[in-house]
């Protein structure tokens, strides 16, 4: 790993080395252990879902990714950068990965477009014009273009993860981290935000995905990562995961998420 | 004595009160605007990770808010021309002694407002690359203010109050023109009753504001 200067973009991952790399990683809170030597990769292009029982490290898993949790064992790289590194500059690795949360997390006192310009303006340094062009293409694209004036609060919880979602991309980053998306949602309006990231991973993206939507996963992951306790119990392939032949705890979740 | 009450006085002497009520309010509004920029940084520096620093905050805080507000009026007066080797005058000494009080209290209530903000808040802006600084600037602060704005225009109104210490050190603000004219011509009445109905409509007036605030802000 190039240690000099850590901010920098690797060439690696084109040679089929994943672009996140998670390496034997635990965590900690106090006493109690809530990633236990978690090994796994996404791979660039590649879309993996995680699921497993409430509880069991997925939001966790994804937050070390960009280091919005410390963890205090093992190794985690973006594009050849480790996050853990002391020297790594977090902010600029943050903003290339885009990441969207459970509950949205738009910023309730600016306006849509503000919320999707803001990053481009203080962090890529974008002038307004431009940052402000990339927003709009941006929200055309989630169809809420006519909303970009409002505050969050004026718009429902799935246009709200739509302009999430817009917000992360306008940062042209190299993947993107879900954080549970459709939980905090309506049930009639998952399909509107599923649909979004769909389409995104249809065209490439490199996504890491903490769902039960297990219609999504079959539809577009590469991979499933089942977790429990801490541990990841499973990385598969989706078929393999769907197969019927995985281990108890992983069908156990299976029949339970699928019968209800 | 309704006969006895002269309004007359009221009326001639409203230039000379205007005049101590002009000095109330630019005692207040710098107390206000020094004591939130300084209180800010305060609680910035108590919610800070590193022990010293927020520690030496912490220790500013409970002191100043231990201490009687005229007798840092006094302590002002006195050490300021001390430190800066040169007679600064009452009024500056007065309101660097309003700044550093308010900021204490301002601290607290900043504090309470930056940890009001949800901690999603800021993962989002740290998920976008925000550094600690743009995060504060841009995400937390500006929902802290606004989540606190009433409490903040409640400790206004009181400072609003408080102004009247600076009697002590021979200000003349709204109080004493007051006391002055009613002590010269003898209408002690007149003029006392003045200055509280002036300093109960001021304060009505700011309470009613911030009870309408509380409630815009509870329907939103």
């Amino acid at each position: 790993m190039n240690k000099t200067d850590n901010t920098a973009p690797s060439t690696e991952t084109t040679s089929g080395v994943g672009m996140i790399r998670m390496n034997d990683v635990s965590k900690w809170y106090g006493d109690f252990q809530v990633l236990i030597n978690c090994t796994t990769k996404v791979d660039v292009g590649e879309v993996v879902v995680i699921c497993g029982p409430s509880g069991s490290g997925k939001s966790t898993l994804i937050k070390v990714i960009n280091g919005l949790e410390p963890f205090q064992e093992g190794e985690i790289t973006f594009d050849g950068i480790s996050v853990g590194d002391q020297a790594t500059n977090l902010p600029k690795l943050r903003s290339r990965i885009g990441m969207v949360f459970q509950n949205f997390e738009l910023f309730p006192h600016i306006t849509i477009i503000d919320n999707i310009n803001l990053a481009q303006l203080k962090v890529l340094g974008r002038d307004q014009d431009e940052a402000t062009k990339r927003s709009m293409e941006l929200l055309e694209r989630v169809g809420l273009i006519d909303q970009m004036d409002k505050f969050p609060a004026q718009l429902s919880g799935g246009q709200q993860q739509r302009v999430a979602i817009a917000r992360g991309l306008a940062m042209d980053p190299a993947a993107m981290l879900f954080d549970e998306p459709t939980s905090a949602l309506d049930p009639e309006m998952i399909n509107e935000v599923l649909d979004v990231m769909t389409e995104l991973a249809l065209e490439g993206m490199t996504m890491m995905v903490v769902t039960h939507e297990m219609g999504f996963a079959r539809r577009v992951a590469h991979r499933v990562v089942f977790m429990d306790e801490g541990r990841i119990e499973e990385d598969c392939s989706k078929d393999e995961f769907f197969s019927g032949e995985r281990g108890e705890r992983a069908q156990e979740f299976l029949s339970k998420i699928l019968t209800h | 004595m309704e006969s006895g009450f002269d309004y007359g006085i009221i009326l001639k002497s409203v230039p000379y009160l205007a005049e101590g009520l002009v000095l109330t309010f630019q005692l207040t509004i710098l107390g206000i605007l020094g004591g939130l920029v300084f209180g800010t940084l305060l609680a910035l520096c108590r919610l800070a990770p590193f022990a010293p620093v927020s520690f030496i905050a912490g220790t500013y805080v409970n002191f100043f808010r231990s201490m009687p507000l005229i007798l840092v009026i006094f302590w002002f007066y006195f050490l300021v021309p001390f430190l800066v080797g040169r007679p600064v005058g009452g009024f500056w000494s007065v309101t660097i002694a309003f700044i550093m009080f308010e900021a204490a209290y301002y601290c607290e209530i900043m504090r309470a407002g930056i940890q009001s903000v949800k901690v999603g808040q800021v993962y989002a802006g740290q998920a976008l690359g925000l550094t600690y600084r743009q995060n504060m600037q841009y995400i937390v602060l500006p929902q802290a203010f606004r989540n606190m704005i009433p409490i903040l225009l409640t400790q206004a109104i009181v400072l609003f109050q408080d102004t009247s210490l600076v009697y002590v050190v021979g200000l003349g603000d709204f109080l004493v023109h007051a006391d002055i004219v009613a002590n010269r011509d003898n209408r002690l009445m007149e003029m006392f009753s003045t200055v509280a109905v002036v300093y109960f409509i001021l304060c009505l007036l700011g309470t009613l504001f911030v009870g309408r605030l509380q409630r815009k802000y509870a329907n939103e």
